[in-house]
């Protein structure tokens, strides 16, 4: 019932591997989330959904810098399942009502990145937590659904990154308020942050980032050091992409003992002794099986 | 590899793609998608996807003029499968947004999710869920021996968008069942050569891929 999304920002050079390993150990659902799509041509995003998309069979979502029906085209044609989209909605909400229409409201998310403000209010953010909006988010989120959005993508501006939980105020707010469902997004720095916000915060799902990439990093070297095989190259992809954040074990200018690295299945596991209906990893490959010195429940 | 020709109808809703590049992966070497009613005549396997509204599906259908076809196609007697949409399309009416007519190739109706009033359980209801072997209440041993499932494991979790269900008039097509709060509907029907899922096996991960196996592959759909 509920659902684990994985978010592969800040690594999209390595998005391909690391959406592969996250589908093989039981992932819900992979959000790409582009932080810095305007620095990436748009083919080469198109490429990577495409590539991915002929290797994992769960929803892909994508997430940044989409602004038309044509940009959200190209990209459902790549292979994704789903778009996301926030600044251009903010700036035109007709978007949201074209693109349900056109594609089927299933596959319209809008994503909203809300700031907490005094007396439990929240205001819209957009590009990615370094712009406000003065609209309020949940009153945002309201129309957001009114206009045709299938599902909401909803991120704690204060808490991404940061490793101390996820806000469950604000995810409460706006999931027991709206018919449709609620990722929430932002926060996790352990297991137990995911269980808090699925019991307390109403959420419809969960996405986590930085504590699953910790938790896979390791594994992904081990292969890397272990092969001198031309065939097998997640090594070489690794150093394409922004890893610097996990190597340093450094994370939002915080040291990353905040973030206490889990595996899918420690989290499903966890979630499930819980009492919180959820599909259980069933098979572990033996790519990384093999080598991954954390990563097994 | 299977050398069968796989047609995926194209009505014009829903992302096929991810149904076509499901149906690569498990081995399919020829598939298609089309809505061209020669190519589906002469398909070995017949997919109807879909995600999206009962009426426009119908219309879409009838707007290319492939309802005979995929008449002709059911009753020659090859496999089908329905999915999601597709699935629902394949009974004879659906109670979304007044009544519309189906393709009518199983008695039966189309009705709305009714997980009850707490409001924890939304619609549409988008997420994972478990498949129970035939109504959910009796279980019994063996009972997808014959089917698609026959790979599936119960209790396996697939993954639904939808807000509609089938409600197939012989209960005993029903070959699985799926609870949704105080809702428990047909997820998985088969007769002879006919058979529908209303999750999305594409996206259901290898649980899902083996159902597309199960379709390209062998007899059990006949």
């Amino acid at each position: 019932m509920k659902g684990l999304s994985f978010e592969g920002y800040r690594v999209l050079g390595t998005a391909e591997q690391f959406a592969r390993i996250y589908y093989e150990q039981g992932a819900d659902e992979i959000i790409y989330q582009d932080a810095v799509a305007s620095l990436y041509q748009r083919n080469s995003l198109e490429d990577i959904v495409r590539r991915t998309s002929s290797e994992i069979f769960i929803p892909l979502t994508v997430v940044g810098g989409l602004r038309t029906l044509d940009d959200i085209r190209s990209i459902l044609r790549s292979g994704a399942d789903k778009v996301a989209i926030n600044t251009a909605a903010i700036a035109n909400p007709d978007l949201i009502s074209s693109a349900s229409r056109a594609f089927g409201s299933q596959c319209i998310v809008v994503s909203i990145e809300a700031k907490r403000l005094a007396y439990g209010k929240y205001e819209a953010w957009v590009d990615y937590g370094r712009q406000p909006t003065g609209l309020d988010a949940v009153e945002w989120a309201q129309k957001a659904v009114d206009l045709g959005a299938g599902e909401l993508l909803v991120t704690s501006v204060d808490r991404e990154g940061m490793g101390t939980g996820y806000d469950i105020e604000l995810t409460s707010i706006i999931a027991s308020m709206v018919p449709v469902p609620v990722i929430a997004c932002g926060g996790a720095g352990r297991k137990e942050h995911i269980v808090d916000l699925l019991t307390q915060g109403n959420a419809d799902a969960v996405s986590a980032a930085s504590l699953f990439h910790y938790n896979y990093m390791e594994p992904l070297e081990t292969l890397y050091m272990s092969s001198d095989d031309s065939g097998l190259r997640m090594g070489k992809q690794i150093d394409e992409g922004n890893v610097d954040y996990l190597k340093t074990r450094m994370c939002g200018g915080l040291p990353w003992t905040l973030i206490e690295p889990a595996s899918i299945t420690d989290v499903k596991q966890l979630m499930g002794d819980s009492g919180i209906s959820v599909r259980q990893a069933i098979t572990q490959p033996k790519s990384v099986q093999g080598t991954a010195g954390r990563g097994q429940a | 590899m299977s050398g069968h020709s796989v047609v995926i109808v194209d009505y014009g809703l829903g992302n096929i793609f991810s149904v076509q590049r499901a149906l690569t992966k498990v081995g399919a070497s020829d598939v298609s998608i089309s809505h061209d009613k020669q190519v589906i005549e002469k398909a070995d396997r017949l997919v109807l996807p879909g995600v999206g509204a009962f009426g426009d599906g119908m219309k879409g259908l009838e707007e290319r003029d492939l309802i005979p076809s995929i008449h002709d196609y059911a009753k020659s007697g090859r496999p089908i499968l329905g999915v999601c949409l597709g699935m629902q399309l394949i009974m004879s009416h659906s109670e979304e947004f007044g009544t519309h007519a189906g393709l009518d190739l199983l008695s039966g109706k189309v009705r709305l999710l009714e997980p009850g009033k707490d409001g924890r359980f939304k619609v549409p209801h988008i997420g994972w869920d478990p498949l129970e072997s035939g109504d959910g209440l009796t279980s019994t041993v063996g009972a997808w021996d014959d089917t698609l499932l026959k790979s599936v494991e119960e209790g396996s979790f697939m993954y639904f968008v939808h807000s509609y269900v089938v409600e197939p008039s012989d209960p005993k097509i029903q070959i699985a069942s799926t609870r949704y709060g105080d809702d428990r509907y047909c997820s998985a029907f088969r007769k002879d050569n006919i058979s529908g899922v209303q999750f999305h096996p594409e996206l259901s991960g290898s649980d899902g891929l083996s159902i597309y196996r199960s379709f390209i592959n062998g007899e059990s759909a006949r």
